[in-house]
């Protein structure tokens, strides 16, 4: 018995450091799951490494903590674009080799294949999730809202609005509203003339306006009839919708697309791992099955034809992600470097503005 | 006459020592009782203080080191200078207000390059986004081109890249982050900058947010420790006063709510107080108010307030209980027998006993407001927003943990102002838990 237990711990001893696990930093509800039956569970069925989950509020915070504290436990984090970019800005993430990254099963290069700036130093992008317009339809019997503007416009569409407590999208939706070009919203907003008339717009609706801070209220506030327009994540409307079966409709266009993705802290402890995990996960396959649990889009041009129908139904997802070309007409992706340049100093300025 | 006087200490005097002796008393071994006692007493001492010892250690290291880090945090940031340490030297050597020359410029591009090298570029352009916003880019995208060499003259080619480096607000901005010792991160907490020419002077109106905040925040906690008092008053002395069996009952009235999760009850606030809510529908259905004037109660600042009151009230009832339940009944009784109104027995007499109580249980409600985040976050809207909401933004969304470490030191600080107040006003030894 005792020799048996001294072989069996030398074996363990001996095999331990060949199956490393990969300890992966997410979300969790509805959007960690999608990483848990998409990539995790997979991937450990493909390559035996096993994925130990943890969630976080946003997994920004803790990678900067742990990484500042010199105590890495985790390999593989989901992070928000902006949060990637100035993660690696400050040197707190690994760099991430983008020539291991697999390429399309037509054999198209994974750099052609992925969207334009979905890979970076640091980050391979995993979805594309979108602040959308959506309203409850049984509250309009006649016009439906389609636009940007129609959300500002109170005497067409009367009711109260839900938007995000925050500068950000707040402010490019309120310029598209008044009329400003997509590509020219970011310009418009670089001059201080362009952010006061984004304040400008604003003012006109904010009486009526209920300010959100977690992502669950506004299906929540639309649900319980306190607002007929919401201005939140594609996500949460659309799971209400379709997984409660409430009369809510998404207004694709001013659609503010974000990227969400994978980086690897400074120091992960299961480096070579982490980097499978990353390569094996940002290919088509995996990535068309996790649009199949929630609805963002894959960042790759091929994974979007393979997406399949809506998890437990036999809709197909396709139409209501944010990445679908219909969709995609009148759409604005979000720009990073202006927000991480301006947050403080706009976000500073919204609260006073709100406060006043 | 010789007694023990310490238990510990084996201490016996002889009995003849009172005729032959003429040194102090000393015990039986010969060692004068004053050391003895003495020593005595320490080993005691260092035994209690090796019992109290892991939670000595426990707050040092769970709250007192983590806390003193993130503070220092809010007066120190060597973002810019340790990772620029040419261009720091020049500012330096030189006076507030210099005009950068070539060497200056040149130790610009050095580190520039050396940082970029690094990866460091982002940190020191987050550190002088902070006083200047907008120019975090301005860093990395230099960054990314100076990587690979740059060539003199160096002002001309930094110039090239981007013109905002000549901007006399960047370089001021530049020389006070030399030092990694700042108070910006208090000023701004304050709404205060300081000028290219180092003086203080307010931002831009349209910035100014956090003094009302702050000012926001100690009148609404003041607001509803009041509130806590004027309701928690009257259950209390009924608790103390019905027979046990009824007032256990009403206890666990107080108590179950306590025993229920912060968010529960925050969102049962929502499902009642909102427009389509519990108490509007009910005062439409009793032709109250009409079915267009439903009232707002809820994501404003009513709802912090009404949420937070109930939610913090038995913070102020439990303190006031247990100190009423032990004022005798007889002195009010006396009191009426000797002629006084009910009104003079209660505000002369009651009143007065009941102050512990009423002391501890407002410091308690008072600083536990002061610091709420969640539920004003939730039910607060614009009007009900309090600093720990920012305190939580530049924590969780702009990653300015400086900024959110200041605010934070402002906050603690002035609890501490306002304990030491009570503590004069009141005294601390007239607090009573229970």
């Amino acid at each position: 018995m005792k020799r048996l237990l001294t072989l069996t711990t030398a074996m363990g001893l001996i095999a331990g450091p060949a199956v490393a696990d990969v300890n992966l930093l997410s979300w969790g509800g509805a959007y960690g799951n999608s990483h848990l039956e998409a990539y995790a569970k997979p991937f450990e069925a493909e390559t035996g490494i096993k994925v130990n989950m943890a969630d976080a509020d946003n997994p920004a915070t803790p990678i900067k903590a742990m990484v500042e504290a010199g105590n890495v436990t985790a390999d593989v984090a989901s992070v928000e674009y902006a949060d990637a970019v100035r993660l690696c800005d400050e040197g707190l993430l690994e760099t991430i080799d983008a020539s291991m990254l697999m390429p399309a099963e037509d054999g198209t290069a994974a750099a052609d294949d992925f969207i334009e700036g979905a890979v970076t130093d640091c980050f391979v992008g995993t979805d594309v999730y979108s602040m959308v317009l959506a309203y409850d339809d049984s509250k309009f019997a006649d016009a439906k809202p389609s636009t940007p503007a129609d959300f500002f416009d109170l005497e067409a569409f009367p009711g109260k609005r839900t938007m995000r407590k925050g500068a950000k999208f707040n402010l490019e939706l309120a310029l598209m509203a008044d009329g400003v070009a997509p590509d020219q919203v970011y310009e418009t907003l670089n001059t201080p003339e362009g952010v006061d008339q984004a304040f400008a717009k604003l003012e006109t609706i904010k009486d009526d306006v209920i300010w959100w801070e977690a992502g669950a209220q506004p299906p929540q506030l639309l649900a319980d009839g306190e607002v007929t327009m919401a201005y939140a994540f594609n996500g949460r409307i659309f799971n209400a919708a379709q997984g409660e079966g409430k009369p809510f409709k998404i207004i694709w266009d001013g659609q503010i697309y974000e990227m969400e993705g994978w980086v690897v802290p400074k120091g992960a402890p299961n480096m070579e791992e982490a980097m499978q995990f990353v390569a094996w996960t940002t290919s088509p396959a995996p990535q068309a099955r996790a649009a199949e649990f929630i609805s963002y889009g894959p960042p790759r041009k091929s994974a979007a034809a393979m997406v399949g129908n809506i998890e437990g139904t036999e809709e197909p997802m396709g139409p209501n992600l944010p990445t679908s070309e219909a969709n995609m007409t009148n759409a604005l992706g979000s720009d990073l470097d202006f927000w991480v340049d301006h947050d403080a100093e706009l976000n500073e300025r919204f609260n006073s503005w709100l406060a006043g | 006459m010789a007694q023990a006087l310490d238990p510990h200490a084996a201490i016996a005097t002889t009995a003849s020592g009172v005729e032959t002796d003429d040194g102090p008393l000393r015990t039986a071994d010969g060692m004068p009782l004053a050391r003895a006692l003495a020593r005595s007493q320490t080993q005691a001492r260092r035994r209690a203080f090796l019992l109290v010892l892991p939670l000595l250690a426990f707050v040092m290291i769970t709250f007192v080191v983590p806390i003193g880090q993130m503070l220092q945090r809010s007066f120190y940031n060597d973002g810019f200078s340790a990772n620029m340490p040419q261009v720091s030297e020049w500012f330096a050597a030189t006076e507030p207000g210099t005009e950068p020359g070539e060497d200056g410029w040149a130790a610009l591009a050095a580190d520039l390059q050396a940082s970029a090298e690094a990866r460091t570029i982002g940190v020191v352009g987050t550190r002088i986004n902070y006083d200047v916003p907008g120019t975090r880019s301005l860093f990395t995208s230099t960054g990314r081109k100076v990587r690979d060499g740059i060539e003199p003259p160096y002002r001309e080619a930094l110039l090239e890249i981007d013109e905002e480096w000549g901007d006399p607000v960047l370089w001021g901005a530049m020389r006070q982050a030399s030092t990694p010792l700042t108070t910006n991160f208090y000023l701004a907490s304050v709404d205060r900058t300081r000028a290219p020419d180092g003086s203080i002077e307010q931002v831009d109106p349209r910035q100014r947010v956090y003094v009302m905040l702050f000012m926001r925040t100690f009148w609404l906690s003041a607001l509803i420790t009041g509130l806590t008092f004027l309701l928690g008053f009257p259950i209390a002395h009924l608790l103390a006063t019905l027979p046990t069996r009824k007032s256990n009952l009403l206890m666990i009235l107080v108590l179950l709510p306590f025993w229920t999760s912060l968010l529960v009850r925050t969102t049962s606030w929502m499902v009642l107080l909102q427009q389509q809510g519990v108490i509007n529908d009910i005062l439409v259905w009793l032709g109250v108010i009409g079915n267009g004037g439903r009232l707002q109660m809820i994501y404003n600042q009513a709802g912090t307030i009404i949420a937070m009151t109930h939610i913090l009230l038995p913070f102020m009832i439990l303190p006031l209980y247990s100190v009423m339940r032990t004022i005798n009944p007889s002195y009010v009784r006396a009191a009426r027998s000797l002629g006084a109104t009910s009104w003079t027995a209660f505000r002369r007499v009651y009143f007065p006993q009941t102050l512990p109580g009423l002391g501890a249980g407002a410091l308690l409600v008072f600083i536990l407001a002061v610091g709420y985040y969640i539920t004003p976050a939730l039910v607060g809207g614009s009007s009900g927003q309090l600093i720990s909401n920012m305190i939580a933004m530049h924590m969780t969304d702009t990653l300015n943990w400086s900024m959110a470490a200041a605010l934070a030191a402002i906050l603690l600080g002035s609890v501490l102002l306002l304990y030491w107040i009570y503590d004069r006003l009141v005294g601390i030894d007239n607090l009573k838990l229970g």
